[in-house]
């Protein structure tokens, strides 16, 4: 029998960011941060059941808060790169441990490997981002942009939202509910997992059922619209 | 009973390896699952065949040398037990068992179904200790421990260090192992002034072996021979993040 080759020992991390956990951390904030924006994203969005003054009235609200003291749009810029930043960060670590954990297994397992913690939302993670940043993209040229509207970008956002779910564009509806469901699983694990990898998770029982409730309103406050402009609630 | 055991079979860490079958005669239910390897063995020694190489010491479920990954789940469906306490009675007769080795960068294979797990002690030589001044034994109740610290600082300590946590984790990720070893010594008072080095030392060791990185799939958990709650993966991020924010 021949030895064993030693371990494939690698390069020492360096720094902070070069740790797994130093990673981990990274996104487990820029993922904190992004959870609080998809909290006000979808209060605003609820304005749309209250009519298109108050929903048109709202989006003017976000590009002129802070006026006069501030020029318009200085605080939504400032959120806009923000959020940015957190994406990107975000996916650049996912993309980072996703390659390292692929290296620490080189040899995949013959038999089907039965996984013993459930935990389906955990398994979707890393394909479900993808799924999800597929959909910011169409979402940001739908309805920001205004480069797939209908209506085009110059219409009042109203308008765009009506224009966009409509009926006979029934597949965006289909893609935006696909997405969300993306979203709710993603954040089922990812809400709870973002404190542990923190270190500041307790009693995991009511930690997870915390994130799967909020992860419902969440999908369920943002799927309302579409649906509601489908069904013609919103029109 | 009788089994059909698909049977990882590489000869040496230069050969690419393969799985075998064998077929296994009169098997009693109530032998261990290494009592079970035992009679094939016996057979393929007879036959002239090279025996099935597995690693295993104590047989009472303590060493936690008798690593293998059976069916797919390490140490076999049963929970909370290592390979040599899992009994054929919780196998059907006539079924069929994949028997492979861990399945880690860090843990290449020696031969078969054994692995070198070098990389554990090498976690564990770099940071994994207290420093205390040698001499006579202190007493007792000289220094006083919290009851529940006590607890869970032996909760922790019962790892075994078999690996079954980096088999188990998609990520193939020591996380539980080291949280352990971390949340056995930072729980006491005599683990406290190196503390926050060794978290750092020790996490730091994990990524230079070629572990992959948690991401809290709570599979190594629901594998491990001793129950080793997640809550030690939450503190070692805790004593981590500590000594990193420095
Ligand atoms: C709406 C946008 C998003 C939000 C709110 C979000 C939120 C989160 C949160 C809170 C975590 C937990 C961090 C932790 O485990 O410590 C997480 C993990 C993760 N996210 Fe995201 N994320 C988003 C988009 C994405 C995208 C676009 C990708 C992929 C390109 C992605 C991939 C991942 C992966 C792979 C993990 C780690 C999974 C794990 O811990 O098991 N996420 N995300
Ligand atoms: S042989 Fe010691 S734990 Fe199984």
């Amino acid at each position: 029998m021949d030895r064993a080759p030693a371990a494939p020992v690698r390069r020492r991390p360096r720094g902070f960011y070069g740790s797994s956990n130093g990673k981990k951390a990274v996104m487990a904030v820029t993922g904190a941060v992004l959870v609080l924006f998809l909290v006000g994203h979808m209060l605003g969005n609820l304005k749309v059941f209250l009519g298109a003054d108050s929903f048109n009235h709202y989006a003017e609200w976000l590009r002129t808060v802070g006026s006069p003291a501030l020029p318009n749009r200085t605080l939504l810029t400032i959120a806009e790169i923000g959020l940015t930043v957190a994406v990107v960060l975000h996916m650049w670590s996912a993309v980072s441990l996703a390659r390292r954990a692929a290296k620490a297994r080189p040899v995949k397992y013959a038999a089907r490997v039965k996984p013993q913690a459930g935990g389906y939302a955990t398994r979707t993670m890393r394909y479900g981002g993808v799924i999800i940043l597929l959909f910011v993209i169409w979402h940001l040229l739908d309805l920001t942009f205004g480069v797939v509207n209908p209506k085009g970008g110059e219409a009042m956002p109203y308008d765009r939202v009506v224009a966009g779910f409509a009926p006979d564009r029934w597949w965006v509806t289909v893609f935006y509910v696909v997405a969300l469901a993306m979203v709710g699983l993603h954040l089922r694990h990812g809400m709870w997992s973002a404190l542990q990898t923190l270190g500041l998770a307790h009693r995991y029982k009511a930690l997870k059922t915390a994130s799967t409730v909020i992860s419902a309103v969440l999908v369920a406050g943002f799927v309302a619209v579409p649906l509601a402009v489908m069904i013609g609630v919103v029109k | 009973m009788n089994l059909t055991l698909k049977i990882w079979r590489q000869n040496g860490s230069s050969d690419r390896g393969r799985m075998v079958t064998y077929e296994v005669q009169d098997v009693s239910p109530d032998m261990s699952f290494l009592e079970m390897l035992d009679v094939l063995n016996e057979r393929l020694t007879l036959e002239g065949d090279d025996p099935v190489a597995f690693d295993h010491d104590c047989r009472e479920g303590i060493c936690g040398m008798c690593g293998m990954v059976i069916n797919g789940v390490a140490h076999g469906e049963q929970r909370a037990t290592t390979t040599c306490q899992l009994h054929m009675r919780h196998f059907e007769d006539g079924a069929t068992v994949t028997i492979e080795p861990w399945r880690a960068a860090p843990f290449p294979v020696v031969k078969d179904l054994v692995v070198d797990r070098s990389s554990f002690d090498r976690i564990i030589q770099a940071g994994g200790f207290i420093s205390v001044p040698a001499g006579s034994a202190p007493d007792a109740h000289a220094v006083p421990v919290p009851k529940d610290d006590a607890d869970a600082a032996f909760d922790a300590a019962t790892c075994i260090g078999c690996g079954a946590c980096v088999a188990a984790c998609p990520n193939g990720s020591a996380s539980l192992f080291t949280a352990a070893k971390i949340t056995h010594l930072g729980l006491l008072p005599q683990g406290q002034p190196e503390r926050a080095a060794r978290a750092k030392a020790m996490v730091e060791q994990m990524d230079a072996e070629g572990f992959g990185g948690c991401t809290n799939t709570g599979e190594c958990t629901a594998v491990c021979p001793k129950g080793i709650p997640l809550d030690a993966i939450a503190r070692m991020n805790a004593d981590y993040l500590k000594t990193a924010s420095k």
